[in-house]
Formats: C-alpha cells, sequence, structure tokens
C-alpha cells in the first residue's frame, strides 16, 4: 500500500566512519585494481587523499538502524526489488572523513506493473556531511514493492 | 583535483572504453556481499532461491552497477564524478559475460564547471541491458 503520508519523513542521523579496510575491500569486489584505492602516498599526491568508489556509499544501507531508515516499515522485504539507484557528489570524500548521513522518505507511488502485479514505489534520499558540515553528496535509491514475488 | 579527461577533446558520440567480465561467479557475489554488506539471500543461498522459484543465484544489482562506476572511473577519473545513476533491468547470473561502456550525450559549463553528460549501459553476452544509467563528470 502506498502510504503518501510518510513523504517527507527523516531518519535518525547516522555517522558513517570512511575506512581503508571496507574502501580496499569494496575495490576489490567491483574489481577495480586502481593504484588510487590501494597506495596511499599516490592517491594523496594525485587525489588529496583515498577516494571512495562511486557506489560505494550504498555499503550503509545494509547496517543502519531501522530509525534511520523511515519508511522501510510498511514494506514486506520479501517482495522487494531495487529499482534504481542515484549518486550525486558535491565535495570529495576521503578515508578518514567521518560522514554523517541523513535519510529522508522523497516519494511514495503506485504503479500497474506487469509480471509482479501492482507495484509501490519508495523514493529514499540520503544526504551526506563530513566532519567540517560540507555537504558531500546525495544518495538516491528507488525500491519496488511488488504485488506479488517475482519469479524469474 | 587533477582531471582525466580534456573538455576540448571529448566529443558528444565519443563512447567509454570498454570493460569486459567475462564469467561473472558465485565467488564474485559472496565477495561482493563481504564488501558491500548485502547478504539478502538471493545471491548466494542456493536452497533458498530454489525454494522461491528462482533457478539459480544472480548478482546483486549494486555489484553490477560498481563494475560499471570502474569502466567510468577509469576514462574520467574518481575524482571527477558529480553524477551517477544507474536502473536495473535485466538480472545477472553467474556464467554472464558483461559489458559495461557508456557514451557521451553532452557537454556543458556551469558554476564555472566544465562538465560532459552520458549514457551508461551493462549488457550480457546475449546484448540485453542488464542496467541502463547515466553520469555527469568534471573534464579540465
Amino acid at each position: 500500500m502506498a502510504d503518501k503520508s510518510i513523504i517527507g519523513k527523516t531518519g535518525k542521523p547516522f555517522k558513517m566512519p570512511i575506512e581503508w579496510s571496507k574502501v580496499r575491500e569494496f575495490a576489490r569486489a567491483i574489481k577495480d585494481p586502481d593504484p588510487v584505492y590501494f597506495d596511499p602516498e599516490k592517491a594523496k599526491k594525485e587525489l588529496g587523499g583515498i577516494p571512495v568508489p562511486v557506489t560505494f556509499l550504498q555499503t550503509s544501507a545494509f547496517w543502519t538502524e531501522a530509525d534511520s531508515s523511515p519508511g522501510f516499515g510498511g514494506f514486506d522485504l520479501r517482495r522487494i526489488l531495487h529499482g534504481e539507484q542515484e549518486f550525486e557528489f558535491f565535495k570529495p570524500i576521503f578515508v578518514g572523513d567521518v560522514l554523517t548521513g541523513v535519510s529522508k522518505v522523497a516519494d511514495v507511488y503506485e504503479k500497474e506493473g506487469g509480471r509482479g502485479g501492482k507495484m509501490t514505489f519508495l523514493v529514499t534520499e540520503i544526504e551526506y556531511t563530513n566532519q567540517r558540515g560540507e555537504k558531500v553528496a546525495v544518495s538516491r535509491s528507488t525500491l519496488i514493492e511488488t504485488g506479488q514475488a517475482v519469479k524469474a | 583535483m587533477a582531471a582525466k579527461l580534456k573538455y576540448d577533446s571529448v566529443k558528444v558520440g565519443d563512447e567509454i572504453p570498454k570493460f569486459v567480465v567475462e564469467g561473472v561467479s558465485r565467488p564474485d557475489f559472496v565477495r561482493y556481499a563481504g564488501a558491500s554488506g548485502d547478504f539478502v539471500p538471493l545471491h548466494y543461498d542456493q536452497t533458498f532461491v530454489e525454494a522461491a522459484g528462482i533457478p539459480t543465484v544472480f548478482a546483486q544489482g549494486m555489484f553490477t552497477a560498481g563494475l560499471l562506476s570502474k569502466a567510468l572511473t577509469d576514462w574520467v577519473g574518481i575524482g571527477n564524478v558529480r553524477q551517477f545513476k544507474v536502473r536495473f533491468a535485466t538480472r545477472v547470473w553467474p556464467g554472464d559475460t558483461v559489458t559495461c561502456t557508456g557514451k557521451v550525450t553532452n557537454k556543458l559549463e556551469k558554476d564555472g564547471e566544465k562538465l560532459i553528460e552520458g549514457d551508461l549501459v551493462v549488457v550480457n553476452q546475449k546484448g540485453e541491458p542488464a542496467i541502463r544509467g547515466s553520469f555527469r563528470a568534471a573534464a579540465g
């Protein structure tokens, strides 16, 4: 059910320390051997620090507490698909930064689907600021709850 | 920040050099699960997926999106990505060969920054798009 009343609801701010070990592990997992993730000297010289892979901020989705992720309560996680994902970057993010993320329900709407029946779309945005209070990135996710479990 | 691309030499229609991964595998999905924290069992637990009526485990969408981001950053430089957007289409299965690429669609100057915009795509060995996306990046 699309519950429009949750639009605009924000979650409890969460901290995301940017740790080199996780960044390296993530770069390996996406098959990216770029030395900027593995050689701190080179990274500092070229960029000013060890950067994070483009999609790295997505990892916060898997450990934030329920009260930091508004909107998910009303959804059946067994019928959820990840429809879209977007990242916008405003300032560099480096290993050693401590980001603060605040999640917000940006939109909820319904559409008639094909295979899965009626679909409910949940759009959430997470705004990240760094330890200096600078807005560094926004992550925007669209999750889709299908009317029934989607078969392959 | 060092710019990898020269704004003046990039043309609309230029293609992002292809990044091809032959035969993505279950260990790839497990490694991504560990790195990302995405332990949704659809991506590694054969018993679970069969019970759900799905023939086999399949890749996390964000694993494939990560491969695509690597194709982009190899070309534009990680420090220059301003926006990256993906929409998931077909699932990626173990053994699939995926090709990540894209194309420049626009050049613009905004707030004193020279930017290029383009489309992104990941296709499987049958030519079906697994992901369609778009990007914006700074160029020097």
